[in-house]
């Protein structure tokens, strides 16, 4: 590597400048809310926070917040369940059709969003489910199943199995070594995959859209909104709380998969 | 580490492969099965036909819309895999904290992507940002109009929004590669471009035909972007089937249409995929 790494002033101020491509237009969002002008344009007019009072008074807003929360929760619970059996299937077991599988959990990555939609609202209705927060729920979970999949995959990478064998050779049962050994392991990896399939449900608009029926989530709201001009500063107010809070949430799963990671090395002294 | 050679894996592995597998076969089985009905007016009449398929194919808008959304998911995949690649570069290479750039280049991804699609309408927009910058620059004396509404429009906001995806796996290729067969190729007289030419880059192949795949694969789906910045030349194939799906309510078209799409879609993926690998061995 010594030879090869050298000062590279011109990569690195493509680097830089390419963060900043991406980063600045998201910016905008809660610059503008600030704003007291209706219109998001140069120059900026005033600072004021009267937009971010008026959401606490918009009582289809608040359904909403609510709606993605339980959403955002079942999702969670569920892809996370989904992720862990599958995740330990995959890094300790060896079984025909390993392969097969793990590639079909990850399908839902590359799939377009828009025949998913489309097709799931098709079956829901035949199979006589109303769209409602269920099929949202059901729908998201499809979603984000390769998230929970990848994150506990890596929990359960670098955990050395013979830690379990010890923990039976000394006498615990198969539910005490799960309990004291396992899970304390693996339980970063799995708040992790919580939060991150969590914000991933939070945030996702277009299955939501076909599949929330009369119980829109804070996505689909927001897209009611972003019609009307009028409504723009509100829009801008709320977009900046949901942007803070999903980099927050995100923050948070850093930090445990690296719990995850540290706990590991301690285990292994 | 070892492997234990059982079967529990497969009770373990079960439930997600078959949740997965489950709303992969039946929603597609649900969808031939509405694109060979009728729609009339309230009722669906089930008895077969190809009527929809007729319908779509002699249709110019659908044509069009289907051939606009692959080649404008060609471009936005070109254009992203060609900005990303020395991202990719730098940070497996010349990076010293690694992590921190993975990190900060990841976290755009998890942002809402409806309100990431929404900045670029605030700064493309007639009085947006883009244009009373520039009027209170005193650059310009009247908004400019074909920054939004349109292809260009649309291509920018998607390789914004796709672009860390497009790092990661080119990134993941190259940190891969053996670093002393760089050295062999400077030793054995090898130019720093001739290196990157007959190492580095072959060595990515498989990085960058990922990252393809993941980049156009759901853009030529894409609902949002077109629907938000597309005006009424940029729109795409996902418009369309929403509205069948929405107000229009003919679902049997509407299935018809997101099954051609998924179709094409893999026609395409494939040729891609079959064109790169031929034109690798070619090379060699």
């Amino acid at each position: 590597m010594t030879r090869l790494a050298r000062f590279a002033p011109g990569l690195r101020a493509y680097a830089v400048i390419y963060l900043l491509f991406l980063y600045l237009p998201v910016l905008l969002i809660p610059l503008f809310s600030f704003s007291e002008g209706t219109v998001v344009a140069f120059p900026i007019s005033g600072f004021t926070f009267k937009w971010y009072g008026q959401l606490a008074t918009q009582d289809t807003l608040l359904q909403s917040l609510v709606n993605s929360a339980i959403v955002g929760a079942g999702t969670a619970v569920l892809s996370t369940s989904l992720g862990l059996f599958a995740a330990r299937a995959y890094i300790r077991h060896d079984f025909p059709g390993r392969r097969a599988s793990e590639g079909l959990v990850m399908l839902p990555l590359v799939t377009p969003v828009i025949i998913v939609a489309s097709a799931m609202l098709a079956l829901f209705l035949l199979i006589g489910l109303r769209p409602s927060l269920l099929t949202v729920i059901l729908g998201h979970t499809f979603l984000t199943v390769p998230f929970a999949v990848s994150i506990l995959k890596s929990a359960f990478e670098e955990f050395d199995p013979s830690l379990e064998e010890a923990a039976y050779d000394l006498g615990e049962s198969v539910w005490g070594t799960f309990r004291r050994v396992t899970l304390p392991i693996v339980a970063p990896g799995i708040v992790s995959s919580l939060l991150v399939t969590f914000t991933v449900s939070f945030d996702e608009f277009v299955l939501a859209f076909f599949l929330s029926g009369d119980q829109p989530t804070l996505p689909v709201y927001i897209w009611s909104q972003i019609r009307f001009p009028a409504k723009l500063p509100n829009t801008l107010a709320l977009g900046s709380l949901l942007l803070g809070f999903s980099v927050l949430l995100l923050i948070a799963a850093e930090f445990f998969r690296r719990k995850s990671r540290n706990a590991i090395a301690k285990v292994k002294g | 580490m070892t492997l234990e050679s059982d079967r529990s894996g497969v009770f373990l592995a079960m439930p997600a492969t078959v949740y997965v597998g489950l709303l992969v076969a039946a929603p597609l089985g649900v969808l031939v099965m509405y694109s060979f009905w009728t729609q009339t007016y309230v009722d669906i009449d089930r008895t077969f036909t190809w009527e929809n398929y007729r319908a779509a194919f002699s249709d110019p808008l659908v044509r069009q819309l289907l051939v606009r959304s692959v080649w404008m998911a060609g471009l936005v995949t070109l254009l992203t895999v060609l900005l990303a690649y020395p991202i990719a570069y730098f940070v497996a290479f010349r990076a010293r904290r690694k992590m921190l750039w993975l990190l900060l280049i990841t976290i755009p991804f998890w942002i809402s992507y409806l309100l990431r699609v929404f900045a670029w309408k605030l700064i493309l927009g007639f009085n947006g940002l883009l244009n009373s910058g520039l009027a209170s620059l005193g650059l310009i004396n009247e908004p400019l109009d074909f920054l939004l509404y349109n292809e260009l429009a649309v291509i920018i906001t998607l390789a914004h929004a796709w672009a860390p995806f497009a790092i990661l796996p080119i990134y993941v290729s190259l940190q891969k590669i053996d670093r002393s067969l760089l050295e062999a190729a400077t030793d054995l007289g090898c130019g720093k471009l001739g290196r990157f030419l007959r190492v580095t880059l072959p060595l990515t192949v498989p990085g960058i035909i990922a990252s393809c795949l993941i980049i156009f694969i759901p853009t030529v789906g894409d609902y949002v972007t077109p629907a938000l910045v597309g005006g009424s030349d940029g729109k795409m194939v996902a418009n369309l089937i929403q509205v069948y799906f929405g107000s229009a309510n003919n679902w049997p078209l509407g299935a018809t249409l997101s099954l051609m799409t998924m179709v094409s879609v893999g026609a395409v993926a494939i040729s891609f995929v079959a064109l790169v690998r031929g034109a690798g061995k070619a090379i060699r």
